[in-house]
């Protein structure tokens, strides 16, 4: 199984034409993702030949969709036109949406996901400004670099890109039903919650991690989420104990407000629910090698 | 980026909120001209980005000019929760009937704003929503219908504005949206939004936070940066286009990406606790692209802080190779030459690690200590700067 993404996906990229589509299209590819094509109005009709495929730029999400089939779309393109792409993903109604895009101001966000609630909740966003997901073996949609770590039963949700990447490095020799980067950003698409929901119900999933960063209360709620409905081992690592009250650390979301947002407060709910957490990703890791060993 | 109340009035009145005559000045000479142009009693207002200006001397009110001046006096250079006065608004005293709550902000948990609203306004809203609740109206508000005059009603109404001033208020609501919607704000606050005996609704103060990711859309918010009070160490930073936060400690920290570098300082301050009690110096994020140009930027910015006694470089390649990066740290060093004095510690990890590692080893540089894993590293950079202090 997996979540979200798997071997059957079938991938376009929007913004396939830009330096960074083109870049991560050919990573993608060479991960074995199954890629049919790209999104670019102003290039419609046009053929890309990326590592080794010819890839046909489509003008609209729902042309792509129709002529290929395609029902995950990883958005590259830059912030000023990431709005008006994600809702034209949403209004194509494609299953999924990956939203690689640094830097989206956050009205622009909260309006694509206001409009992805009114179109009745069809498409899952992941991100904006996250590195994306990865199923290994089967799919790649997104940054995620395809070999840090194989194919396991540990599904890991993070809000963090290199955290993620750290914790499938420290975890490789266990492996990952799926990574999921939810981004850093305020506004957000799908959350831990979305991914605990989904790593419970996922029989390769056997455990789960989760990492969180100061800022918000994320990490509260999924800690409420998991003592009411997860079942499975979860290990959980929050960065920023030592964070200053005030000062954004370089996610947009990642701010303690007074005595909102704290690290502490993260681990200390974490902990209410029966989630182990660590101190450190290598501690964190340990945890769940230990969790993995006694199953 | 928080706006000073002068900006947040300023940006107030261009969307036709009502506000009160005024001038920021620097000296208590101007204050006291900027007084007798007002001409009528004047509140003194000390301009710094933090609460609790009232109750640390940080406003006055003065009956005229030469009051003025002396309140100026009094308030300029004042320590305010750790901000320095540079000046002040000076603006007409208003009488006040009445003094009420209001904001929009950013509800992360819900993914859309809220209006916060309450006709019990002038204490602090934290203060209110824990003592009196029920006083407080909380009003979503969709991304995409936003605050029309009808919303505006609402929301009036769950405040419990009294009616004598309900459509004036509801007007300054719609032009508040207006401003929040416009100017790409994540926070408008005014506290108090006050009732004038002649039923006029005035925002008598004024907080404004805005998104800087949409800055590409706004040219004029780079006039509201205020480059004095800002840390010089993170000007430079800034103007390098470097994340960086200055902090208080001795190591100084760079790294690859938001989560990684925050989790890079609780763990040297972890390891600090056995070495006399070090802390990161700042959090430096270089992001993906990890170029000797950046790195080299990063390396000045942090060797330009006295108080850092050594350097820990925290990289997981994930899309940049350590390859890269290793060249990069190599690169920056010759750039910088003398300027780089303090000891590095170096931890690569993740792709093409091998010949990161190795480039570094061949290079073998004085001042630079390979580490394999992120915890020893950063014991490592600790003991270092425990040595150096």
């Amino acid at each position: 199984m997996s979540i979200f993404l798997n071997e059957n996906s079938k991938v376009i990229v929007q913004g396939i034409t830009g330096g960074e589509g083109t870049k991560h299209t050919t990573k993608m590819l060479a991960a074995g993702t199954n890629i049919v094509g790209g999104v670019n109005a102003r290039k419609a009709g046009q053929t890309v030949t990326i590592g080794g495929k010819d890839l046909t730029v489509f003008g609209t999400v729902e042309e792509a969709m129709k002529e290929t089939g395609a029902d995950v779309s990883v958005v590259f393109v830059p912030p000023k036109f990431a709005k008006d792409a994600v809702i034209e993903a949403i209004d194509a109604e494609i299953g999924l949406a990956v939203v690689i895009t640094e830097g989206i101001p956050v009205h622009d966000s909260a309006y694509f996901w206001a409009h992805a609630v009114a179109k009745g909740n069809k498409t899952r966003i992941i991100g904006p400004n996250c590195p994306g997901i990865i199923s290994p073996g089967k799919s790649n949609a997104g940054i995620i670099p395809a070999d840090i770590a194989g194919p396991g039963k540990i599904g890991l949700v993070s809000k963090s890109g290199t955290l993620t990447y750290q914790m499938m490095y420290e975890l490789r020799e266990i492996g990952f039903s799926t990574a999921i980067g939810i981004g850093g950003d305020p506004v957000i698409g799908t959350t831990h919650i979305d991914a605990l929901e989904a790593f419970e119900a996922d029989p390769e999933t056997a455990a789960i991690v989760m990492i969180g960063e100061i800022g918000g209360d994320a990490e509260e709620r999924a800690a409420d989420f998991i003592k009411a409905n997860v079942t499975k081992p979860v290990v959980g690592y929050v960065a920023g104990f030592t964070a200053p009250e005030g000062k954004t650390m370089g996610h947009a979301g990642a701010i303690v407000s007074g005595s909102a947002g704290t690290a502490q407060a993260k681990k200390e709910a974490l902990e209410a629910a029966g989630v182990k957490v660590g101190k450190t990703p290598s501690e964190t890791a340990e945890l769940m090698r230990e969790i993995i060993a006694a199953l | 980026m928080d706006l000073y109340e002068y900006q947040a009035k300023e940006l107030f009145a261009a969307h036709g909120v009502p506000v009160l005559p005024g001038k920021t000045v620097e000296t208590p000479e101007e204050a006291a001209a900027a007084a007798a142009e007002i001409g009528t009693a004047v509140v003194v207002k000390a301009q710094v980005k933090t609460g609790g200006r009232g109750k640390a001397g940080g406003v006055k009110l003065a009956n005229d000019p030469d009051e003025a001046k002396e309140k100026a006096q009094a308030i300029l250079g004042l320590d305010i929760k750790g901000h320095t006065v540079h000046r002040v608004l000076v603006t007409e005293a208003s009488d006040i009937a009445e003094e009420y709550y209001f904001s929009f902000l950013l509800d992360r948990s819900n993914r859309t704003f809220l209006a916060m609203a309450s006709a019990e306004g002038g204490m602090e809203i934290e203060q209110l929503a824990v003592e009196r609740p029920e006083a407080l109206a909380k009003v979503p508000v969709d991304a995409i219908a936003g605050v029309d005059r009808a919303k505006a009603d609402e929301i009036v109404a769950q405040a419990k504005i009294p009616a004598a001033v309900a459509d004036e208020a509801a007007e300054v609501i719609v032009k508040l949206w207006e401003t929040f919607v416009s100017e790409d704000a994540t926070l408008v606050e005014v506290n108090p939004l006050v009732r004038d005996p002649q039923d006029k609704i005035i925002a008598l103060d004024g907080k404004v936070t805005l998104d800087e990711n949409a800055d590409f859309r706004h040219p004029g918010h780079a006039d509201l940066v205020d480059q004095r009070t800002e840390d010089p160490l993170e000007a430079k930073a800034k103007a390098k286009n470097l994340n960086y936060v200055k902090l208080d400690g001795e190591v100084g920290i760079i790294g690859n990406g938001a989560g990684l570098v925050m989790s890079t300082l609780d763990v040297v301050a972890y390891a600090g606790e056995k070495h006399g009690g070090v802390k990161p110096a700042n959090f430096l994020d270089i992001g993906g692209g990890a170029s000797a140009e950046v790195m080299a930027a990063g390396l000045d910015v942090i060797l330009g802080d006295p108080a850092v006694k050594s350097v820990f470089v925290n990289v997981f390649g994930g899309i940049t190779a350590c390859d890269a990066v290793a060249n990069g740290i190599v690169e920056a060093l010759k750039i910088l030459g003398d300027g780089a004095t303090k000891p590095l510690v170096v931890r690569l990890d993740g792709n093409n690690v091998e010949e990161g590692r190795r480039i570094l080893n061949d290079a073998n540089h004085p001042l630079v200590t390979q580490v394999d894993t992120m915890d020893n590293a950063a014991d490592k950079a600790a003991e270092l700067a425990a040595a150096g202090a």
